[in-house]
């Protein structure tokens, strides 16, 4: 399989990265060498199911109880900004 | 002699006998950071009034009653800073709760001190991708001390800590433990509640103990396990009482030497000390076995499609809006989002995301995500096979002792490539240790070699009985 063509700036507006065009050059190359060694899953026959994590525990819940949690005050106070006790974003509508 | 220098059970005899009191051990450790730290940089931060203060509260009846432990700074304190190495969380953020281990370890009596050096998120295995500062190996202070869990490996090693907490995505409680000459455990996936440590990728993350002995890596491990409600994947199971594995004969225990392990590649220095370790298992009474691991090789390719996967995911919280760094300068939404994150993540941070997006990104996902989800079953499935055969299986921790600083800085697949050994039992949930096994030549320097023993899923007990033998070998 031939090196993957990567497009860094769509990629890193996915991951919303604002990237230099410097740091895209340098990610784009580094990127391309990695996912070229990882390419080598391609050539085996992997003929086992998928598993997402290794252990054999499924849906987990817990007992539909009340604990107390966070206070307002406690949940916001690590908040960049906030106004009105609540967090502050910048403004999404015209 | 400082008290910063012994272990675990050698202060919990002292408070016993009313030798020493917790603040006397404090006093001490706070001597031995202040003293050190300016030139090993393992430690973030400390608070010596605020560990003095619990030192005096610590119930000594309780089994880590009154012992300092460092903590890994992914691991929320509450009321702490808790920085992950990261510009993003560093300055701005506090600990609003405490982890589900911190509360084990309060739980024990134990008061935790300080915050310790790490690569930016976990991600990396030198301690050089912290964006907060350099940790140096005690052993050599031109080398790295491995990583992620750098800080906290270099502080056991130091002897500035008495022992500490770090946290296994790939290897990084093992490798920096094996490169600084310590001991370094990665319980079983499910073990330790993960319930606030800093996520990174969360169907490999474990937390464990980094210590001067094996029998210290027990009593921590003792106080750590258990079900905690609030980590929906730590497991319901019996805890044993893992210091009843200390002091045990190993004679009959099959010992597993994975020839796929065994290969060109491995630094001369450590594959004379692994080949001395298994003479001296040998001389115990264990039976080496040969093994196969068919699919050890791809191990790696497989841990860097899952591991960024999880973590492009993982990540995405950092967004500038509840906690963390927040971009002055953008004018709307998705600005604000996109900056927020270029200022906040370091280069290898941004790596892993941009990996871990790509191989999840519409028309890919087949072609890496599913495959290494596949190869993932093969890997666990040579395991299983394997410990048909065999009670442990062995293998260097890291294929060479540890490199000088900046060495592997511009090769990120070169440094990825030395996780080969470590990588495959996070894959796999399995339980493993790192213990120091002689030391290699490199440069003119002695360094320490590390000895990995896996174990099968939540078999711990096994894993400290053979690592304990080994050790009181001498």
């Amino acid at each position: 399989m031939p090196a993957p063509e990567i497009n860094i700036h769509h990629v890193a507006k996915l991951a919303r990265l604002a990237l230099t065009e410097e740091e895209a050059v340098h990610f784009h190359a580094q990127l391309t060498s990695i996912l070229s060694h990882v390419d080598q899953l391609s050539h085996h026959d992997l003929a086992a199911e998928p598993s997402a994590h290794p252990t054999p525990v499924y849906d987990v819940v817990r007992e539909d109880v009340t604990h107390p949690g966070f206070s307002q005050e406690e949940a916001l106070q690590n908040a960049p900004r906030r106004v009105m006790d609540q967090f502050q974003i910048p403004k999404v509508v015209e | 002699m400082s008290l910063a220098t012994s272990t675990i059970s050698e202060l919990r005899q002292k408070l016993t006998t009313k030798e020493i009191s917790p603040r006397d051990i404090i006093r001490d450790l706070a001597t031995a950071v202040e003293e050190k730290n300016p030139s090993l940089g393992a430690y973030l931060g400390w608070d010596v009034e605020k560990a003095l203060a619990q030192a005096e509260q610590a119930d000594l009846s309780q089994p880590l009653g009154g012992i300092p432990i460092g903590i890994k700074d992914n691991i929320n304190v509450l009321g702490e800073p808790c920085s992950c190495g990261s510009k993003m969380l560093a300055g701005t953020y506090r600990a609003p709760y405490d982890a589900g281990a911190i509360g084990s370890l309060r739980r024990a009596g134990a008061v935790p001190f300080g915050r310790l050096n790490m690569d930016e998120f976990a991600m990396g295995s030198s301690t050089e991708n912290s964006a907060l500062g350099i940790t140096r190996n005690p052993h050599d202070l031109d080398r790295i001390p491995g990583g992620s869990s750098g800080g906290s490996a270099a502080a056991v090693a130091g002897n500035m800590a008495i022992a500490t907490l770090g946290s296994d995505t790939g290897g990084s409680i093992r490798q920096p433990a094996a490169l600084c000459g310590c001991v370094g455990l990665k319980p079983t996936y499910g073990r330790v509640s993960r319930y606030g440590l800093v996520a990174f990728a969360s169907s490999l993350d474990q937390i464990g103990p980094i210590t001067k002995t094996v029998g210290d890596a027990a009593l921590l491990l003792n106080s750590l396990c258990g079900k905690d409600p609030r980590d929906s994947t730590s497991l319901d199971v019996p805890v044993p009482d893992f210091t009843q594995a200390l002091g045990q004969d190993i004679r009959g225990l099959r010992i597993g030497l994975p020839r796929e392990y065994f290969v060109a590649g491995i630094h001369a220095g450590v594959s004379a000390a692994l080949q001395a370790a298994v003479k001296k298992l040998e001389a115990l009474g264990a039976i080496p076995v040969e093994i196969s691991l068919p699919h050890t090789d791809l191990g790696v390719s497989t841990y860097y499609i899952i591991a960024p996967a999880e973590a492009s995911a993982n990540l995405a919280r950092f967004d500038g809006v509840r906690y963390g760094h927040r971009s002055p300068k953008a004018n709307d939404l998705l600005e604000h989002y996109m900056m927020t994150r270029e200022e906040g993540f370091g280069p290898e941070v941004k790596r892993r995301i941009l990996l871990g997006t790509y191989v999840l990104s519409s028309g890919y996902y087949d072609a890496y995500y599913l495959k290494a989800q596949r190869a993932r079953t093969l890997i666990r499935q040579d395991f299983e096979k394997a410990f048909e055969s065999v009670d442990l299986i062995i293998s260097p921790t890291s294929p060479a002792p540890a490199h000088k600083l900046g060495e592997l800085k511009d090769n990120p697949l070169a440094a990825y490539l030395e996780d080969i050994f470590t990588i495959p039992v996070n894959l796999a949930g399995l339980p493993a240790i790192s213990l120091p096994c002689g030391l290699a030549v490199e440069g003119g320097v002695s360094l320490p070699v590390g000895l990995q023993m896996i174990a099968k899923p939540l078999d711990e007990f096994t894993l400290l009985r053979a690592a304990d033998a080994f050790e009181r070998q001498g």
